[in-house]
């Protein structure tokens, strides 16, 4: 993991679905391709949901964590 | 990415919170999921296509037997009773920080969700084109189906 740079951390923490999607997908547009988004949330549904999204946009799920009820997610934009 | 996007189409029916609510969060996540999206707004779902409505949408208790309100049903008919389980319902909602319907809607329209009004329904309620937002158009039911036909997901709310 350690060779993976975060270029932007999304904080989504507290919101209710689909917040985190629907803000994660504007995030991601302000990357590089290629590059990785941070998202940190305290949605559980939330696990779910990141795992749908990025297997119907592309985007890579590269990690993914949970540590004290904040979930953390880890994208590579691909396109 | 040359494969056929996913469709989903939605006939959205009902505008009071809780049906208001299922359309537009499916519509905008399906749009950040990069499907094609279309929701047909028909009788009262009409009514969130109207300009500066949104964020007004109300819940009545009568009739909304799993609502936890510590009263007998029969006073959610009395008048102001909409009023209070409007305001109860919008506080629980910004507890736990749900979206507003306007932004949802802002989200459909910037990634260019088709948003389709029906005529009959304007004809009905005697609504002009002026009354709805600019960015929805007007069509009627084979509007929809064309939409709908080669959709992956087909949704009635």
């Amino acid at each position: 993991m350690s060779e993976i740079k975060i270029a932007k951390t999304l904080d989504a923490k507290n919101l209710s679905c689909p917040l985190p999607i629907l803000k994660t997908k504007k995030a991601i547009a302000e990357i590089e391709i290629g590059e990785f988004i941070e998202v940190l949330s305290t949605d559980p549904g939330s696990v779910a949901d990141f795992k749908a999204w990025t297997n119907s946009t592309g985007h890579e799920l590269a990690d993914q964590s949970a540590e004290n009820g904040i979930f953390r997610y880890i994208i590579k934009r691909t396109k | 990415m040359s494969e056929k996007k996913k469709k989903l189409a939605i006939i959205a029916s009902k505008a009071d919170i809780p049906g208001a609510y299922p359309p537009l969060i499916l519509a905008s996540t399906a749009a950040a999921m990069d499907y094609e999206v279309g929701i047909f707004f028909t009788f009262f779902g009409l009514n969130m296509l109207k300009k500066n409505k949104l964020n007004k949408l109300k819940i009545t208790p009568a009739g909304e037997t799993a609502m936890p309100m510590p009263i007998p049903q029969i006073v959610g008919m009395l008048p102001g009773m909409t009023d209070v389980a409007t305001a109860m319902m919008r506080s629980w909602m910004k507890g736990a920080n749900v979206a507003k319907l306007q932004e949802l809607m802002d989200v459909c329209v910037e990634a260019g969700v088709k948003l389709i009004a029906c005529q009959m329904t304007m004809d009905v309620m005697k609504i002009k084109r002026k009354h709805l937002i600019d960015e929805c158009e007007v069509g009627g039911a084979a509007a929809m189906l064309e939409f709908a036909s080669d959709a992956d997901i087909t949704l009635y709310i």
